[in-house]
């Protein structure tokens, strides 16, 4: 008796726990730690996702991380990841060469939510690494920028050579659609920038508080300290939006490894109003 | 062009005090300019100087044998140096102007002086400066925490 494989069904449910693959069509260094992938979808296919989503992107005998999208949410047909090597399977994501395959679950998790800003001012603040989930919600308000009043973005670094997509902040810049401010924690006497907390950037952005959504990422702390700074200014909690980061590993809130008191931060989150973490972000170990 | 006193006004560190108060100081007050490179003051050189940054980029900065480290920068409608106020009077960091700098220099002895023989007015400076400090010192222990190295 001969078997023939049954075609695909279009109809059928994507199981979120199963991997499509995907193909590294190419790769470049960030900085000396952080590197962007572009991934196609292993026999052609599209990757819709929203600008704040997260997948579980996976290396092959080594191992599933969760990773923001860093990628254009109107560009379905490449997924663009921004990684940093922190361990084992981030490094060997991060390193993956041009023809590597790697398994991708998902899009997961609830987004910046850009459209509620329509109307509003925005104030994005992000540290570090936490550029990366918030470029998706940057490129879709440069797309559609006449439904947004003032655009900051206001960017902390390490240091200069850590910040990341330098060369598009200084095009955004330059296209004056945005207000880019920059500051680094520590530098030395060649860099001629802010030194400095990001949260000290705020003084010198343009919004009117009663009318303005803020999206924040970076460390914990930092994303505190900038929300309180914004509280400060006049901004409504509820206009403020997190993303938060935990232990991700089914990404569809059964496993629990994400857990945040009653919130599943891969479901519920990872981006979350203020109104709902304030009362869960200062509490030790939760 | 504004006068001193005007400058002084409209600054966001003499926010709220009164116009006697300003007359007062302003006797103390200069108006200066830095070309980029060129140093407002050095580490262990006597403070008796403070500025009211009006224009450009001071970077705060401290030397070592690996090099310069910038542990902060200041820029208008911020201030510079609170060692005017405590003994022994010593700058404990260099200030380097990063661009063109536009400032209103103090001095410091002057304006301890003022703050004595006027105690409301030394109030009045005394809070203003802790503010700064308070911000600088918040500013250092969250950066202490190298959030973005582990991020």
């Amino acid at each position: 008796m001969t078997t023939q494989a049954s075609p695909p069904r279009p109809d059928r449910p994507v199981d979120p726990m199963v991997p499509r693959t995907f193909v590294v069509t190419r790769r470049r260094q960030d900085t000396p730690d952080t590197a962007t992938i572009w991934l196609e979808p292993d026999g052609g296919g599209e990757f819709a996702f929203t600008a704040g989503q997260f997948t579980m992107l996976q290396a092959f005998g080594i191992g599933e991380v969760p990773i923001s999208i860093s990628g254009d949410p109107r560009i379905t047909s490449v997924l663009q990841h921004t990684v940093r090597d922190a361990g084992a399977v981030s490094r060997a994501l991060a390193m993956s060469r041009t023809g590597t395959r790697l398994g991708v679950r998902g899009p997961f998790g609830a987004g910046w939510d850009v459209d509620r800003a329509r109307g509003h001012d925005v104030v994005i603040v992000a540290g570090g690494i936490g550029m990366a989930p918030l470029r998706p919600a940057v490129l879709q308000i440069a797309a559609d920028r006449d439904s947004f009043g003032e655009v900051n973005l206001l960017y902390g670094a390490r240091t200069p050579a850590e910040m990341l997509f330098a060369g598009e902040l200084l095009s955004w810049a330059a296209e004056r659609w945005i207000n880019i401010q920059v500051t680094v924690d520590r530098a030395d006497d060649t860099w001629h920038g802010r030194v400095g907390l990001v949260t000290a950037l705020l003084e010198r952005a343009t919004f009117d508080p009663s009318r303005t959504s803020g999206l924040i990422c970076g460390p914990e702390v930092m994303m505190r300290h900038a929300a309180v700074a914004l509280r400060d200014r006049g901004v409504a909690a509820s206009d403020l939006r997190l993303s938060m980061e935990r232990n991700m590993k089914c990404g569809i809130g059964l496993c629990g490894h994400c857990q945040l008191r009653e919130l599943f931060i891969c479901h519920d989150g990872p981006v979350l109003g203020y109104d709902v973490l304030a009362p869960l972000m200062t509490q030790v170990e939760l | 062009m504004a006068s001193i006193a005007e400058r002084l006004t409209h600054h966001p560190f003499f926010a709220g005090l009164p116009a006697e108060s300003i007359d007062l100081i302003v006797g103390c007050a200069s108006n200066v300019r830095f070309r980029p490179g060129e140093q407002l003051f050095r580490e262990g050189d006597p403070a008796e100087t403070f500025y009211v940054v009006r224009g450009g980029r001071v970077a705060l900065e401290m030397r070592a044998p690996t090099g310069t480290a910038v542990l902060d920068t200041v820029e208008a409608d911020e201030v510079v140096g609170w060692s005017w106020l405590v003994p022994p009077y010593r700058w404990t960091f260099d200030g380097r102007a990063v661009d063109d700098v536009h400032a209103v220099r103090f001095d410091g002895a002057c304006l301890r002086g003022k703050c004595e023989a006027d105690p409301v007015l030394g109030y009045a400076l005394l809070t203003r400066v802790v503010g700064v400090m308070s911000e600088r010192l918040h500013s250092a222990r969250v950066r202490l925490l190298d959030l973005y190295g582990r991020a």
